[in-house]
């Protein structure tokens, strides 16, 4: 049985730094990093107090001053990556009818920002502990993180399936592969799908401080965010939102699309093992990048990249290097893995799409992003991490991944198209 | 070929019961599960009715290690899950460990944990924000929580499109049983009655502010002024009907089709997509209106959604062309827990054959041209259900659920 592709068509890109794909592209290539301390509130006071953020005005990107006091932030960057995926795949959706078009968008903490805030309005900065001010109808919007899907959808008139897949940092790679199986069975022909978070909040930082998960190095933002170095000291928070186009490969080529990449497997596993914790073996990990090169049809020795979770934890980069190996076997030593996380930190659920954009762009370009700040080696991790530079490299097929709280494990394979 | 995709086990925590059994006999009696609030003091607050699940003391079902690192929400979603397991006669430790899949709904998380955890940020400081937030108001937590008590290492999945949610998430649990899982939980819970999380829900504008509980939540009534919320919902053992045969498991019902479509963007002119949405579900079962013989309807509660509900049941089924009916009158919405329920008491009305009463509805505006099920169950031969969801901002979804054959 023949079955339906995948491909990627456009790509929107709000990253930490500036926007838009071309200078996130050209910043994560350059080796530069966005992380600083936060501006987006006074961290003071928190163990952690740098973040990766978004040089953001919202009113570049087409959004109204009503949608910027209604939505929250994830929102808002989830609606000008969305608007840079449809405007970069030349496809005219209005021509569509609109029930084959569908959405699907991951986010690990939704609205929660905009949660946090009214919150400190409504209860004047939780002093009173009985909220019961009339509150704005947005609120309930901010409540349940969906409305990130369905503001994505309104701006791009889907009526076909829309959902928000919300399982924490994998989530934006949960949902590009959620949007894929609705391609591929036939419940819509074009998807826009992506990821967003915006979780540089007080809340957000204060919840990440109290389990020591985010790094402290205060006083040099710049070089905080350090996967794979044996002097890392935890994840820095990051924020953003990158979107995808994804059409049935025959009908991109029938109506001239250029194809930027082949979605040709995913898949997703857990570790039932802890919520926050991760076994060194990495097995669970190792299953789904077997199960999504299974579904891709590939060999491991066809892997040409691997863009890494690399969170700058301990327990993460030796997780992962395990699993690399259990899944690639020798050929994990010859193949380049990098974690474009040192320079846009972790925005949680949104960096699974924005890895995935990175991976796209990798194909196009033949370039392998680097691993920034990675000057001293870490023995128990022992693969070839692209310290500090680019590198050119032919790249037919190339692997990414996450991991996450809950123990959620997942991979998706990406290959060019010629 | 694909393999059929059955129901095996069904776990309740509801306001109508906690347990299946106890549930479905409440539902047939008619016992509501709304009334005042008590969780917390709601003096101040226009809402004052609610659906809680009154008799549920998470010290009697979970350890206090478990119960202190997760919210409310979590509580009654790994309850329900330990009864659905016990159901269907599921021991996770005799089965291949990668082929047991997590794919819950929920549509706003930890409520009541992140209310506390953000007071005490803002009243104490952040050196007060607990160890747990971080894995206890995330959207993933309960999926995440009842893989790791079961040790289920397949796909783990959270699907949110508010009271839509539980239909969606049994559609993707669908998808994870075609591919390699044998067995998936699924269904899912909400609570948030908490303070912030009513003042949260009352921000809609679709709460009823009606005091009494047996007239506050009154869809299809002329009455109809909005809705109750609740907490709970269900956790579903959906299985591949060759597993299900192969270990003699007990089946409630198969799940036939689901669509889900999104309306327009408001103020564009365009139909909503409901309509749309239980035709592709039909299709995809590949029956026909007058296969279905009850439909659960979303029941939004207000006069303009009730029409719209109305207006696309007839004319999908012709004008009074099937019996309808909600039972969510005695449990208010439960979000992605609400639709979950709902197929849960689908797949028991298939069962038993009996069609459970809208209770509390006696005045149908008669501009909905639909055979809405009164305050008795309505005993006939029951083949095909029809569940129907719509969550807030445009989401629509449908499912067809056969009755399990006869062996």
């Amino acid at each position: 049985m023949t079955r339906r592709r995948v491909v990627v068509t456009g790509v929107g890109v709000m990253a930490p730094g500036r926007a838009g794909a071309a200078a996130f592209w050209e910043m994560i290539t350059q080796g530069r990093t966005a992380t600083r301390r936060i501006s987006l509130f006074d961290p003071q006071g928190l163990r952690s107090q740098i973040a990766a953020e978004c040089d953001f005005r919202p009113a570049r990107h087409g959004l109204t001053t009503d949608q910027v006091q209604r939505l929250d932030r994830a929102v808002l960057l989830a609606l000008a990556a969305a608007r840079e995926a449809v405007d970069s795949s030349g496809i005219d959706l209005d021509a569509l009818p609109p029930e084959q078009v569908g959405v699907t968008m991951g986010s690990a903490v939704g609205c929660t920002t905009g949660l946090e805030e009214q919150y400190v309005a409504l209860s004047d900065a939780g002093r009173r502990w009985l909220v019961d001010a009339v509150a704005p109808e947005f609120l309930y919007g901010h409540m349940v993180p969906s409305t990130i899907a369905c503001e994505v959808a309104y701006q791009v008139g889907a009526e076909g399936p829309v959902n928000l897949i919300s399982t924490g940092c994998t989530s934006g790679l949960d949902s590009v592969g959620h949007a894929v199986g609705l391609i591929a069975e036939g419940s819509a022909e074009v998807m826009v799908a992506g990821a967003s978070d915006a979780p540089i909040s007080p809340i957000t930082m204060a919840c990440f401080d109290a389990i020591k998960a985010t790094s402290p190095d205060n006083d040099d933002p710049e070089h905080a965010s350090r996967p794979f170095d044996l002097t890392r000291r935890g994840f820095v928070m990051g924020e953003g939102a990158a979107v995808f186009v994804l059409e049935e490969y025959e009908r991109a080529r029938a109506r001239g699309a250029v194809i930027l990449a082949e979605i040709a497997g995913f898949a997703s596993r857990s570790n039932a093992f802890h919520m926050t914790g991760l076994k060194p073996d990495g097995r669970e990990m190792a299953e789904a990048i077997r199960v999504a090169l299974d579904r891709a049809r590939l060999n491991p020795t066809d892997i040409d990249y691997i863009n890494a979770h690399g969170s700058g934890t301990k327990q993460n980069d030796r997780h992962e290097t395990a699993a690399f190996k259990a899944s690639l076997g020798e050929h994990a030593y010859r193949t380049p893995v990098s974690s474009i996380k040192s320079m846009v930190g972790h925005s949680l659920g949104a960096i699974g799409s924005i890895e995935i954009a990175a991976c796209v762009l990798a194909l196009t370009n033949d370039v392998v992003p680097p691993t920034a700040n990675l000057q001293v080696s870490d023995p128990q991790c022992d693969l070839d991490y692209v310290p500090l530079q680019a590198r050119e490299r032919k790249l037919d097929a190339v692997l990414t991944v996450g991991s996450g709280f809950g123990g959620f494990q997942s991979a998706m394979v990406l290959a060019g198209v010629s | 070929m694909s393999d059929r995709t059955v129901f095996t086990g069904i776990g309740v925590v509801a306001p109508t019961g906690l347990g299946t059994e106890a549930h479905w006999e409440a539902v047939l009696a008619g016992k509501s599960g709304l009334d005042r609030i008590s969780r917390f003091d709601t003096d101040g607050y226009p809402v004052k009715v609610g659906g809680e699940v009154s008799d549920f003391a998470v010290g009697d079902h979970l350890s206090s290690r478990i119960s202190v690192q997760t919210d409310h929400w979590t509580h009654m979603g790994l309850v329900a899950a330990d009864l659905a397991l016990a159901d269907a006669g599921v021991t996770p430790s005799e089965m291949d460990e990668y082929e047991l899949a997590v794919i819950t709904a929920s549509s706003s998380g930890g409520t009541e944990f992140g209310q506390r955890e953000i007071e005490r940020l803002w009243s104490k400081g952040s050196d007060h924000v607990g160890v747990y937030q971080s894995v206890a108001w995330f959207y993933a937590a309960t999926t995440g929580q009842i893989s790791i008590r079961h040790g289920m290492r397949g796909p783990c999945g959270v699907v949110v499109s508010e009271q839509a949610g539980g239909l969606d998430a049994i559609a993707q649990a669908r998808r994870a049983l075609s591919e390699t899982s044998q067995v998936v939980v699924t269904g899912g819970t909400d609570a948030s009655l908490c303070p912030y999380g009513l003042v949260a829900q009352m921000s809609s504008g679709l709460l009823s502010t009606v005091d009494d509980p047996l007239r506050a939540y009154l869809p299809f009534d002329r009455n109809a002024n909005g809705h109750v919320p609740g907490e709970g919902g269900a956790i579903l053992i959906a299985e591949r009907g060759e597993s299900a045969a192969a270990r003699g498991a007990q089946v409630y019902g198969e799940l036939l089709g689901h669509a889900a479509t999104f309306d327009p963007v408001p103020g564009s002119g365009r139909p909503p997509a409901l309509k749309r949405a239980i035709e592709k579900a039909l299709a995809d079962a590949r029956v026909a209106p007058q296969d279905i013989d009850v439909v659960f309807a979303d029941a939004a509660g207000r006069p303009d959604a009730d029409l719209a509900e109305s207006a696309a049941l007839a004319a999908v089924f012709g004008p009074h062309g099937v019996s309808v009916t909600a039972p969510k009158t005695l449990t208010g919405r439960l979000y992605g827990g609400g639709s979950s329920l709902d197929v849960a008491t689908a797949l028991l009305a298939l069962r038993d054959g009996v069609i459970p009463p809208t209770v509390g509805v006696e005045d149908v505006d008669p501009r909905h041209r639909i055979d809405l099920v009164g305050d008795q169950p309505r005993e006939l031969p029951l083949r095909r259900a029809l569940v129907v969801a719509r969550g807030y901002g445009g989401f629509n979804a449908a499912v067809v659920l056969g009755a399990a054959q006869r062996r």
